[in-house]
């Protein structure tokens, strides 16, 4: 089973939805940005709470993120102009690792393409990743990548939409890997007052035309109470817009910890449906 | 008649008839493509279904082309420009005439045709990127006849660049937002209409403005503004018996080249030259030659060349020209210069505004700066051919957007107090100093009065 799947499993059996988060490489720094995903870790654990992220979608910075509001943009221009690369990337993937995360790289297409997606799928193996999450790289046009994260036995994550087909759906998951990552509505990355229930219906068809890989909801998650709501219907809740916000507000590494033990106490308050 | 692309000319073998391009789910060989977030599909797909079913339905090509020849003005002419053509080795250089299209370029072409199709999809409103703003206006333009509601993205270092257009399009009804991420330009202005459109894909379609973006925006695009190749190719032959040795035109995203190139590419014997944007000089790190100084890659929606750095990020382009002042270029463009069909050079900022004096001086036509950048490669491709050759240069659009980055280049504003644009140029870098390309010394146009003798315009009719 894959490293996703099988930490997803492993909340699913103590009666939980995984907390799934999101920070890009580099910002403010690479050192900090590093810290701030160990602190996501391990949320309110040192704290007498219930701990924090399950997983954590590491962000490759990229210059043209066409499918990121303007917290994630304003975070990733800042890493970009400093150079921030695949190495530090990788460098962030081996300190989650060791935080007790699972780490998966999230990045839009160009990045691992200049970089080599064989090398790319070696060398995030080899560091201890469990595999990649592509917005814009849809099974389609993904022809290298299936075939080099099937060489390595790495995960690969693609999205689906509300606006997604059932044909589309059905062909979308049968070629994910660890995990489904369901875009609960049509828009761009942030904090939304509510995550609405185009996004349950989106899980319950993912989940039809599925079976197998486990389906997690992202897009406008931002507290511990919408965590606990989409938590009701899905396998993960992935936050990213939240956790970037408290960096850019300056709460730095404390900031992410506090908030992942909020989020992750509202992950275990829903009762999952079995 | 059908918007078909390569249609085999009549009296030449159809040099593509095993090749037509882009397959099914648009590629042209490994270029293009769809690298679009998932929620996009759906969109893109039902564009491509309606465009399909759209471009063989007889009521839309007679719409079409009756837009195009009472709204735009269609056919444009060609005009031959000998005095011009002294500079180019003596060769023969005839001009495609889309500067006289109604809004003063090409663009309007293209944004006719995904007006139509909005309304057929049933959609009530239209986005649309745009760099120099020809493609902002036009786009505004056709809302403006078809009813639609239109949003413009364009980059706040291109807002003040091209300040004129922008108050056209706000004359049309548009709103223009000016886009404050990344570089601020062309690229960024292409992001922020992708979220746009992603957010209020139900009721919005996206009417992109060049051969770039995902499929069917290549296709479609070009299929669009064909018909500037398909009239020029029978424009030549009725007034030369022949077709043209070369065909020029310049290449930012790369619509207008696309748009002459088509025709011609199944005449094998005719070269096809796009120019790039070679800014500064393509060794100086500062251009947007794409194709000349990039390599392959992905950048909005479709895999082609792009300028790139080595973590994969789109490096900023630099042109004095707006329009094509972008990091990448349309897929066909990339495929027809691997398969070696067509050819593309850099042309230095310097070298496209002499040539755009040039016109100006010897022909009395003020191009767009984008233009003078295929009218520069005109020069260099005339002196390598010499006087037997017949050159046919895509004029794709006027100049009068243009006229205040000229009046800074060649330093023409009134000397008496400091202005605006000693000051941009002195930002170019030249001191205040006129910047190459101008007739300097101010000959008098043979056999005219001399500035002695005539009355100076406030006086004149005083003395009568």
């Amino acid at each position: 089973m894959s490293a996703l799947q099988e930490r997803i499993a492993a909340a699913r059996s103590e009666g939980r939805a995984a907390l799934i988060a999101y920070l890009p490489v580099g910002y403010p720094d690479v050192d900090t940005s590093i810290a701030a995903m160990v602190a996501a870790v391990e949320g309110g654990a040192g704290a007498g709470g219930v701990g924090g992220a399950d997983i954590v979608e590491i962000g490759v910075p990229y210059s043209d993120p066409g499918m990121d509001g303007p917290v994630i943009q304003e975070a990733v221009d800042v890493a970009v102009r400093a150079g921030v690369g695949m190495a530090d990337v990788l460098r962030a993937v081996t300190a989650v690792a060791a935080a007790g995360a699972v780490p998966v790289v999230m990045s839009y297409w160009n990045p691992i393409e200049r970089y080599g997606v064989d090398r790319f799928a070696d060398d995030l193996a080899a560091a201890g990743g469990a595999g990649a999450i592509t917005p814009d790289l849809i099974p389609d046009e993904a022809g290298a990548w299936l075939a080099a994260s099937d060489r390595v036995g790495l995960d690969r994550v693609f999205l689906v939409a509300p606006s997604s087909t059932d044909a589309r759906l059905a062909a979308t998951v049968a070629a994910c890997r660890g995990f489904v990552y369901a875009a609960s509505t049509m828009g761009v990355t942030g904090s939304r007052a509510t995550v609405g229930d185009a996004a349950e219906r989106l899980v319950a068809r993912t989940r039809a035309a599925a079976g197998e890989p486990p389906v997690c909801v992202g897009l406008g998650v931002s507290t511990g109470d919408q965590a606990a709501e989409v938590a009701g219907f899905a396998d993960g809740v992935i936050v990213g817009s939240a956790y970037v916000r408290r960096l850019l507000d300056g709460h730095g590494a404390d900031g992410v910890r506090s908030l992942s033990a909020e989020l992750a106490e509202g992950v275990r308050r829903a009762k999952v449906q079995a | 008649m059908t918007l078909s692309a390569h249609a085999p000319a009549p009296d030449v073998p159809d040099a593509t008839a095993s090749g037509e391009w882009p397959d099914a789910t648009g590629h042209f060989g490994v270029f293009g493509g769809r690298f679009v977030p998932e929620a996009l599909i759906a969109a893109l797909d039902e564009l491509t279904a309606a465009y399909e079913a759209m471009r063989v339905d007889p009521a839309f090509l007679d719409e079409f082309a009756r837009l195009q020849r009472d709204y735009t003005g269609r056919p444009s002419p060609i005009t031959e420009v000998p005095k011009f053509a002294e500079h180019c080795g003596g060769a023969r250089v005839l001009l495609k005439r889309e500067d006289l299209n109604h809004t003063g370029s090409h663009k309007i072409n293209n944004v006719l045709g995904q007006a139509l199709l909005t309304k057929r999809i049933g959609k009530t409103r239209v986005i649309a990127e745009t760099g120099a703003g020809q493609h902002g206006v036009a786009t505004a333009t056709a809302a403006a006849l078809m009813g639609l509601s239109c949003t413009v993205y364009m980059g706040e270092e291109d807002t003040r660049r091209q300040a004129l257009n922008v108050a056209r399009m706000r004359l049309l009804g548009a709103e223009v937002i000016p886009v404050t991420t990344g570089s601020r330009t062309l690229k960024d202005a292409i992001n922020e209409a992708f979220r746009d459109w992603v957010t209020n894909v139900e009721t919005t379609n996206y009417v992109f403005g060049t051969v770039a973006g995902p499929h069917p925006f290549p296709m479609m695009v070009r299929d669009f503004q064909r018909v500037i190749g398909d009239e020029a190719r029978a424009q030549l032959l009725e007034r030369e018996q022949r077709l043209p040795d070369v065909v020029l035109a310049c290449v930012g995203g790369g619509s207008n080249a696309i748009g002459i190139f088509t025709a011609f590419v199944p005449d094998e014997a005719v070269r096809l030259v796009g120019l790039e944007a070679g800014g500064d000089g393509v060794d100086t790190g500062r251009h947007a030659a794409t194709i000349t100084g990039g390599d392959p890659g992905v950048l909005h929606g479709a895999r082609s060349y792009l300028l790139q750095d080595d973590n994969g990020q789109t490096v900023e382009s630099h042109s004095i020209s707006a329009g094509l002042d972008y990091p990448g270029v349309g897929p066909e463009h990339a495929f027809l210069h691997d398969i070696g069909r067509a050819e593309y050079r850099p042309v230095t900022d310097a070298e496209a505004m002499e040539a755009f004096a040039l016109l100006c001086r010897t022909e009395g036509i003020i191009p767009a700066i984008e233009s003078a950048h295929a009218l520069a490669g005109a020069m260099v491709v005339g002196r390598e051919l010499g006087p037997d050759a017949l050159l046919l240069v895509n004029l794709s659009g006027r100049g009068d957007k243009d006229v205040e980055t000229a009046s800074a280049w060649f330093d023409l504003a009134d000397r008496t107090a400091p202005t605006d644009s000693d000051e941009r140029a002195v930002e170019a870098g030249r001191g205040g100093e006129p910047g190459p390309g101008l007739d300097t010394d101010q000959h008098a146009t043979e056999g005219a009065v001399s500035n002695d003798r005539a009355v100076a315009g406030q006086d004149a009719g005083e003395q009568a």
